[in-house]
């Protein structure tokens, strides 16, 4: 797997698995190393395994086997409560009946902070997310948005170095989230702290991170950054998960110079990069992004092959046109066109030809 | 906006907007108050008309007043300390004479009894023997019996004379009048109202705090385990719900009396010795025993529909941000359980301070409860007013605990489900 980002290991996962009925692994060998000052985000569908891995950095579930290294010290047996690590849960637990300023107030007095350096922090942190004037609030009375910015709060007024947050967006709606997702990266990146998040939602996971760690089935299935994660997807799992993509089933017809031509059940041939096929007559699923397939003749690269479609369906989403086409047979091939001056619309039951770059579409393996 | 203050506010066709409204719910507001009719004349019938029965006859009691008209009659017209002149007498001899032919001269004498032991016999003897009398009516009386002449009764039946009177209340509270009318204690070995109320109060609230000892950790229990395994458990919580109140009184019986199982047990293995058995049942240990028994699921109920809610997020968090198990336990969970112990301590108090059936049968003389005295003056003294008054006074108790709760917790925090 790939090499921490930056600077040294600070959280460390070695060779961890976790069962909890005794028959089935729901994380399986994970090996996962976390920089100091890193965002790292764990992405995956439910049940891949991602939140079990956060339940058992911060405590609350035990590591069937394997070591957890917080700052190269193991905590696999330290209580939650002397690990130190800070939390955003999923719908806030903020506490009901506390005011705001008690909530805050919490850590602080169970580490037996004095009254003058607790308000001190309290106010700092209430300001921190510009929720100053809400201290004698209860969480009762506060929006969705003022809950969370509470929670973060919270979760950062007791100076942790390490904090995790366990889908802290799921329940705002989406301009708030959006709105949201950039607040809390700026925080990280001003205050320096290291930051496990946890999501399913893919965007949300390529807007925020340094790394994405992509689980499924138990295992990371690419470490990688958003970009890399979103360009060169390792396998078709990840290709699929993340961002909208096309696939085409066919077999390996020749690779040659970085470059495979592959033969479509329909006959047709195209062009893919390997990744991971190496020889002539494996099966494999090639797969590109709607937004790399051009139609106009003119901007396709020299050489290129192309493939006959014919449109099916066509979308005005306002930044971009969607358009659904029937490619080698199946009816689900989408292209995306950004809505600039002179881009063409196309008409249902036009007949076109596409083709792309050898670079953009991958030959991975198939499904 | 503004001008919603001026002129009020008016449908489109300018009838008021109160109006309209109004008659739209109209048909609404009917149909509910034909459902809630049923309900409503069941409770009054049942519950508001006996109740209020109740407390009328603690203050009223006209055995006297209406059988005895021509002494009554006396006693309004002469003040308090005039001895009774022939007139009294005669007074008393033709009200006995014609209580005797009505057949109420015992009413009367066992409203003068209430408060002067052993009179009820001699209204009823000098009844029989009033047909016959003659004036003078005083040397009759006396010749019939000579206690016709003790001041003592002359003064209690000046003070039953008058129908309405807090004689009962303060029969209750161990308090009467002596002949100058003060309020006074009762004799010492006749105190047993205010003892029994003490510990009526006092066994209920160890009943209700040994009730939240064992309820506690068990709805915690059920409203963290799995749903298939709390269904389960909570069946057994339920289970006494569904077996004769009878039926589990006496199997405490034979559980824990003197020759019972748990004492059979203990001499077997050697802690008690056989002569020394333990005395479990016919008394307060009885009585707390099978009470406790009998009242968890009141309490158990309203904490686990309190706590299934809280989310195992609250506890998680708490932790994470550096607090132990007891903290978390102390600051966290404990106050948000609060509604569902205020709502289950209140009820189960409640129905302990009311309980009958089970101190009647386990409690042997120490465990008796106040229910018990109201139950022996309604069904064997007869005498109602009594009765009556005691019911009141633990209904007024009920109420005022019911109301310091209000101000303490705030009753809109119960939750019993």
């Amino acid at each position: 797997m790939a090499q921490p980002a930056k600077g040294d290991a600070f959280v460390e996962f070695d060779r961890v698995q976790k069962s909890y009925d005794g028959e089935t692994l729901v994380v399986k060998e994970l090996n996962l190393t976390i920089a100091k000052g890193e965002f790292l985000t764990m992405l995956g569908p439910s049940g891949s395994g991602k939140t079990t891995c956060l339940m058992m950095l911060a405590g609350f579930e035990t590591a069937t086997h394997g070591e957890i290294r917080l700052d190269g010290r193991p905590i696999n047996m330290v209580p939650p409560h002397k690990r130190g690590i800070g939390m955003v849960f999923q719908n806030y637990a903020l506490f009901p009946h506390m005011t705001v300023n008690e909530n805050l107030a919490f850590p602080l007095e169970v580490r037996g902070m004095g009254k003058a350096e607790r308000e001190a922090k309290i106010r700092r942190a209430l300001d921190m997310v510009q929720m100053g004037a809400f201290g004698n609030r209860r969480p009762a009375q506060l929006s969705g948005g003022q809950q969370q910015r509470i929670a973060l709060a919270r979760a950062l007024v007791f100076e942790p170095q390490l904090v995790l947050m366990d889908e802290p967006l799921g329940a705002l709606d989406k301009q708030l989230r959006e709105h949201m997702q950039f607040e809390i990266k700026h925080l990280h990146e001003s205050l320096g702290i290291t930051v496990v998040y946890v999501t399913h939602d893919q965007s949300e996971a390529l807007t925020m991170s340094d790394r994405i760690a992509v689980f499924n089935d138990g295992r990371i299935q690419q470490l990688a950054a958003p970009a890399e994660l979103y360009e060169q997807p390792q396998n078709s799992f990840v290709a699929q998960f993340i961002g909208e993509n096309n696939k085409l089933p066919g077999t390996v017809e020749g690779i040659e110079g970085g470059r495979a031509t592959v033969r479509l059940a329909t006959g047709e041939l195209i062009d893919a990069t390997p990744v991971n096929v190496t020889k002539q007559g494996q099966k494999t699923l090639v797969s590109i992004r709607p937004e790399r397939i051009e139609f106009r003749p003119d901007l396709l690269p020299p050489g290129a092959h192309t493939i006959e479609a014919e449109v099916l369906e066509f979308i005005y989403m306002g930044d971009l046109f969607r358009t659904r086409l029937r490619v080698a047979g199946s009816d689900d091939f989408v292209i995306k066109n950004r809505n600039t001056t002179g881009q063409r619309r196309l008409m249902p039951g036009e007949k076109i030809s596409i083709g792309w770059a050898p670079q953009d579409a991958r030959a991975l393996d198939p499904m | 906006m503004a001008d919603t203050t001026a002129a009020p506010l008016t449908t489109a066709d300018g009838k008021p907007l109160k109006a309209a409204l109004a008659r739209a719910q109209s048909r609404a507001r009917r149909r509910a108050l034909l459902l809630v009719l049923p309900l409503l004349l069941f409770i009054l019938v049942s519950f508001v008309l006996p109740i209020g029965e109740l407390l009328k006859q603690s203050v009223e009691n006209d055995y006297f007043t209406a059988n005895m008209p021509r002494t009554v009659q006396w006693f309004q017209t002469h003040p308090a300390g005039t001895p009774p002149d022939e007139a009294a007498y005669a007074a008393v001899a033709l009200d006995l004479k014609d209580g005797y032919t009505a057949r109420t001269a015992p009413l009367a004498g066992t409203r003068v009894n209430y408060d002067m032991p052993g009179t009820r016999s001699l209204f009823t003897s000098t009844a029989r023997k009033a047909a016959q009398m003659q004036p003078p009516y005083k040397d009759a009386l006396l010749a019939a019996d000579p206690k016709w002449g003790d001041p003592m009764l002359w003064a209690t039946m000046r003070r039953v004379a008058p129908a309405i009177s807090d004689d009962f209340y303060l029969a209750a509270l161990d308090r009467t009048r002596d002949v100058n009318g003060n309020i006074v204690q009762v004799s010492q070995d006749q105190r047993i109202y205010i003892m029994l109320f003490m510990r009526t109060f006092g066994l209920a609230a160890a009943i209700t705090f040994i009730c939240f000892l064992m309820g506690y950790p068990v709805a915690h229990l059920l409203a963290t385990l799995p749903l298939r395994k709390s269904n389960l458990l909570m069946i057994l919580v339920l289970l006494p719900f569904w077996t004769s109140l009878l039926v589990r009184t006496t199997a405490w019986i034979v559980l824990l009396q003197r020759e019972g199982v748990v004492n059979d047990i203990l001499v077997w293995l050697g802690v008690v010795d056989n002569q020394h058995r333990l005395e479990m049942m016919y008394n307060q240990t009885g009585t707390i025993v099978a009470m406790t028994h009998i009242l968890l699921p009141f309490m158990i109920l309203p904490l686990y529909s309190v706590m299934r809610p809280i989310p195992p997020s609250y506890a998680r968090a708490a932790r994470s941000l550096g607090a132990t198990s007891w903290t978390t336990f102390r600051r966290i969970y404990f106050p948000q359980t609060l509604p569902g112990i205020g709502a289950g301590s209140l009820l189960v108090f409640i129905l302990a301070v009311g309980y009958y059936i089970t101190p009647a049968l386990v409690g042997g003389a120490s465990g008796q409860l106040i229910s018990n005295l109201i139950a022996f003056h309604l069904q064997n003294s007869l005498n109602w007013s009594l009765g009556s008054a005691l019911a009141a006074l633990l209904l007024v108790a009920v109420i005022l605990l019911y109301w310091l709760y209000d101000r303490l917790v705030g009753i809109d925090k119960l939750k019993l489900g």
